[in-house]
């Protein structure tokens, strides 16, 4: 069934049971960022010890695949550097524009290339980059904020 | 005549298409968009094919073909609402979206001593469950004069809360804009109360009629309101086509909003006058076709008769209630019976998000909305994030209610079993 290849088993499991949900007290920056047309959101905290993500947490509602894809990603940039971080950004928003012809790069992005089954179905595209925008944002925030920026 | 969808269905020529690899289409996305029958196509098409002309210029025999079409459709459409001044009070826009953004610009356009005019200490009133295109226009025309933008709440009962009608409705308040039926939850909001305390104080009315000129029908003297908006592509008709009616006299005392050829009067280099009504509300060349096949759609829907329709959607409405009453975990978010609302079903389900509803839906060939359908503040005050909406047309019949519940408990078992 197609409807398989979106909702992956690791996807719902993800979904069911969020990794690094629930905010941190303090944070280098704090970003919130809303799907327009559903009404998803997410709250994402970033700390950055200099380079080292050290921490990402996250609170927010939406549907399976917003969710579980920014429960994914915090598993996976955990502990990364800020430019560890953007190589896999970039290879995960580059699987997400495939529409179904790149099955991803499991060496960078590890259980998130359950999500190529997503890039099939553009009405979600948007859904699994929730977060992955957020982080974007979130890491030039706290770098800014870290300067002294702010 | 007895009501037969499934021989409306035969006049649509999408419906002898399938989706989902060769599933038949379920479509129950009409709050969105309603499907055109071949008339519509057809008359769109033709006027293409055969009289395409710029209206109202041309000294040639397709210009008077055109807007004989063009203003045709005006006759339509003024016959259709029982408009009580005639063709002359219909205005074509591009949208119910601009119609009602024409009247918050075009009311911010009226100086001091039109009746019109807004500005600090007057008040503005919708409701809790406007469309965002009835709530924003008004909420910037409130942050551009400094008016107050004030609104009725909804109850838990989906209805609106008029038990402090007087203090929502105030004596400074110069405009009530509100929706003749809520395009989430389906309520039809009782007017003769509000109409009555507006004109008390000397507002005026305005109705966002998108959700019930297509599904009821309506007479603007029985409804007492001064200013109506609907969409022509709910109704059956072609997209990029919107109405506008308004009584002439406010009509007469409104200021244009956009300006340009057709709207105008006299023009010197400095100054110019308009037009009368309704081309001093039609700058540019319009959306002639368009307006052709709105003609035609509701001359469609006159041939069956609005009440016929009404009767059979509340109906039909009715059998899709019970079998979602009797679905386990499942919360209709809105009016729990046929009383005063519409085909309009929006439902949460425990343990799913909308959105996946929706996605397994699709794959069954049901085609839904989901998400906040565009009243982001109703959602909030409903404390629900996202809800499905199925809405009813007149080509739907019990099969289509039978294929979305089987599909909803397909959903329930698909999620559930992780």
């Amino acid at each position: 069934m197609e409807l398989d290849s979106l909702y992956q088993e690791v996807i719902l499991d993800h979904y069911k049971h969020p990794q690094h949900k629930g905010l941190s007290p303090t944070f280098s920056a704090q970003v919130t960022h809303v799907n327009t047309s559903c009404g998803d959101e997410i709250i994402l905290n970033i700390n950055l010890d200099n380079e080292l993500i050290s921490e990402l947490t996250w609170e927010g509602q939406g549907c399976s695949i917003s969710q579980a894809s920014v429960s994914m990603m915090t598993d996976l940039l955990t502990g990364k550097t800020l430019k560890q971080a953007a190589v896999i950004v970039k290879s995960f928003s580059e699987l997400m524009a495939s529409k179904g012809t790149s099955a991803g790069d499991p060496l960078v992005l590890e259980d998130a290339v359950v999500f190529a089954g997503v890039s099939k179905f553009p009405g979600r595209v948007k859904c699994s980059l929730l977060g992955w925008m957020a982080f974007k944002d979130a890491a030039i925030q706290a770098q800014a904020n870290n300067r002294g920026e702010r | 005549m007895s009501f037969s969808a499934a021989q409306i269905r035969k006049d649509f020529p999408i419906f002898e298409r399938t989706v989902c690899e060769g599933k038949r289409l379920v479509y129950l996305d009409n709050g969105a968009t309603s499907q055109k029958p071949l008339s519509v196509i057809e008359s769109e098409s033709d006027f293409y094919r055969l009289h395409n002309a710029a209206v109202h210029r041309g000294a040639h025999q397709l210009a008077e073909e055109a807007t004989d079409a063009y203003e045709g459709a005006r006759e339509i459409v003024a016959a259709f609402l029982g408009a009580p001044g005639g063709a002359d009070e219909i205005i074509f826009t591009k949208s119910a979206t601009e119609s009602l953004n024409l009247l918050a610009y075009a009311m911010g356009n009226a100086p001091v001593g039109n009746r019109f005019a807004v500005g600090a200490g007057d008040r503005i009133v919708v409701t809790e469950m406007e469309h965002h295109a009835n709530l924003i226009p008004w909420q910037q025309l409130t942050a551009r004069t400094g008016a107050e933008l004030a609104w009725f709440k909804v109850t838990a009962e989906s209805r609106l809360d008029l038990s402090t009608i007087n203090d929502v409705i105030t004596a400074n308040t110069k405009i009530v804009s509100v929706t003749h039926q809520s395009n989430v939850l389906g309520t039809i909001n009782p007017l003769a109360a509000i109409v009555a305390r507006a004109h008390e104080v000397g507002a005026v009315v305005i109705l966002d009629a998108c959700q019930s000129v297509p599904h009821m029908s309506i007479d603007i003297k029985a409804l007492g309101v001064d200013f109506l908006a609907f969409s022509g592509h709910k109704a059956l008709g072609p997209t990029g086509i919107g109405v506008l009616w308004g009584h002439m006299d406010l009509l007469n005392e409104l200021p244009p909003f956009l300006f340009g050829g057709s709207m105008i009067e006299n023009v010197t280099m400095t100054t110019a006058t308009w037009a009368p009504v309704p081309q001093k509300f039609e700058a540019g060349v319009p959306n002639m076709a368009q307006a052709v096949g709105l003609g035609a759609a509701l001359n469609y829907l006159t041939n069956l008769g609005m009440d016929n329709v009404h009767a059979y959607e509340v109906a039909l409405t009715g059998y899709l209630l019970e079998k979602m009453h009797a679905v386990p975990d499942l919360r209709i978010v809105g009016p729990a019976n046929t009383q005063s609302r519409g085909g309009t079903l929006s439902f949460t389900i425990k343990g799913i998000h909308p959105h996946d509803i929706g996605q397994y839906l699709d794959s069954q060939g049901v085609a839904v909305r989901t998400g906040h359908h565009c009243a982001w503040p109703l959602a909030r005050a409903l404390s629900i994030p996202a809800s499905t909406r199925a809405s009813l047309y007149l080509y739907n019949d019990e099969s289509d209610c039978d294929a979305l519940v089987d599909a909803i408990l397909g959903a329930q078992k698909y999620f559930g079993r992780f």
